[in-house]
């Protein structure tokens, strides 16, 4: 995403008012973006009568199959149609004084607000984020002032509930301006917690969030369900370098073409896996207590140790000229493998800004290449030496 | 756990405490706790925890915050880099043309 300066009062409002009446007289049919959410949706289950029209109802509770699709999701098959369809939802039986809940239509965005709501009724209001969740939709703006204000216009909000509140996910912020949202809506943002499972906390305290509530982590347990998609992602670039190295390797070797297959083929797929491994598991789980600030150094000392692990398991013999530049290069390779990897977690992470990745990059990215480079060229080097 | 805390003086936020006029708002939205009420008027307290989200800026009815909004993402960097919009992080999907794309991070 490129940089925009947003000192708060650059929100596009540009046709906000034009567009905003959806059910006006026009023989044409509505905006098609601003048509109300479909009863016929997999997870609905039935509808409510309201002022606006048939409403799907939803449950709290969660079924098989948005739990399988959480999981694909999470390894990265299907994700790009995990979407509901943006509008408004009834949660159990809500009625005019119920708290009304705004989301992004990314499936597991809305699943993890209903499936945290056990036993309560609440109006969901479901933004058009293009299927994006609520934070990333917030930087890029849909998950915005604009789409907020259009929606509840859209949906009718005003005949829904009788009161003016609406509770947006505090993660939501950087993309909606609460000010205008009150001046152009006439509703006020409250922002709720950052995790949904803090939602009943909240909403017994009567809208308000302790300090806890409203501060990101990034525990093991959120950076672990964040390893999947990077490694499914790693992985599928692996399986293409990994049967060249492999096939590289058996020149490399002292013996014949497929002896040394047999031997440093093998160990090749094994240290590639191995810094993959580094890089996008180990780097993420043990993230707080490697060294450094910059992602690239926590990843490169992950790589450099894996790396040495994996030669000492192997009895590399740093007597040979041969077993000095083969080991080094697997050291030079596995570190930038891993550094680089553990730096694109940065996109993954909860507290890294734009400023401190570029700054990051400018001297991690020449280092990772460097390494890499010298790590293949001390390799096939090594070969001549066997 | 130990706080995770990204590099040192790098954040663009700035604070005019002239504008501000004590609402709070600011507060309320940001997900490090990198403001606090100085009496009042808002003061910077962590820096260095500033993820450059924008959340403050956008929400203060007085335009006294500015920062240089971003996604700190390697990736999308690189891609941008590459003149590549589409694929890297979940945050520079391209949702007109989402199959572009491999699936990244959130």
């Amino acid at each position: 995403m490129t940089e925009q300066d947003s000192t708060g009062k650059k929100v596009n409002m540009q046709g906000v008012f034009p567009m905003a009446p959806v059910s006006s007289c026009s023989p044409e049919s509505p905006h098609p973006e601003m048509m109300p959410a479909r009863l016929d949706q997999p997870f609905a289950e039935g509808f409510m009568e309201s002022p606006s029209g048939r409403i799907p109802r939803v449950s709290p509770s969660l079924r098989t199959e948005d739990r399988i699709g959480t999981i694909k999701a999470r390894i990265g098959v299907g994700r790009m149609v995990y979407t509901v369809d943006p509008g408004l939802y009834a949660l159990g039986e809500p009625d005019r004084n119920s708290p009304v809940l705004v989301t992004a239509n990314y499936k597991m965005s809305f699943d993890s607000l209903r499936g945290a709501l056990l036993g309560r009724s609440a109006w969901i209001l479901v933004l058009d984020t293009k299927g994006i969740n609520v934070w990333c939709a917030a930087g890029k703006g849909t998950f915005g002032t604009e789409e907020l204000v259009l929606r509840i216009a859209a949906v009718g909000l005003k005949n829904i509930v009788e009161h003016k509140d609406i509770i947006l996910p505090q993660l939501g912020a950087p993309g909606v301006a609460a000010h205008l949202v009150k001046k152009l809506s006439g509703f006020r943002v409250h922002y709720g917690p950052i995790r949904a499972h803090d939602l009943p906390a909240y909403l017994d305290a009567g809208m308000k969030a302790t300090r806890q509530m409203r501060t990101k982590t990034f525990s093991l347990k959120e950076r672990a369900v964040l390893i999947p998609i990077e490694l499914v992602g790693t992985l599928r670039t692996a399986a293409i370098i990994i049967p060249i190295m492999f096939l590289v390797s058996g020149f490399l070797g002292s013996k014949d073409f497929v002896p040394n297959l047999l031997k440093d083929g093998v160990f090749t797929a094994a240290a590639v896996l191995s810094a993959v491994f580094a890089g996008a598991v180990l780097t993420p789980l043990l993230l707080p207590y490697l060294p450094g600030r910059a992602f690239s150094v926590k990843g490169f000392s992950a790589g450099f140790f894996t790396a040495l692990l994996l030669l000492f398991l192997r009895g590399i013999d740093m007597g040979s000229l041969h077993g000095v530049l083969g080991g080094s290069a697997w050291v030079l390779m596995m570190s930038a493998v891993s550094a680089y990897l553990a730096m694109n977690f940065t996109g993954a992470s909860t507290y890294t800004s734009l400023s401190g990745v570029k700054k990051e990059m400018r001297w991690a990215l020449p280092v990772q290449i460097g390494a890499g480079i010298s790590g293949i060229c001390l390799w096939l080097l090594s070969g001549f030496f066997a | 756990m130990r706080k995770l805390s990204y590099l040192k003086n790098v954040a663009t936020l700035t604070v005019d405490e002239a504008r501000c006029t004590g609402c709070g708002a600011c507060l309320e939205v940001c997900p490090h706790e990198v403001l606090r009420m100085n009496g009042r008027r808002v003061q910077i307290q962590d820096k260095d925890a500033c993820m450059e989200c924008g959340a403050c800026s956008r929400n203060c009815p007085a335009g006294a915050i500015s920062v240089q909004v971003g996604v700190g993402c390697a990736a999308a960097v690189i891609n941008g880099m590459l003149g590549r919009s589409g694929a890297g992080c979940c945050c520079s999907i391209d949702p007109d043309n989402p199959s572009s794309q491999g699936p990244r991070c959130c």
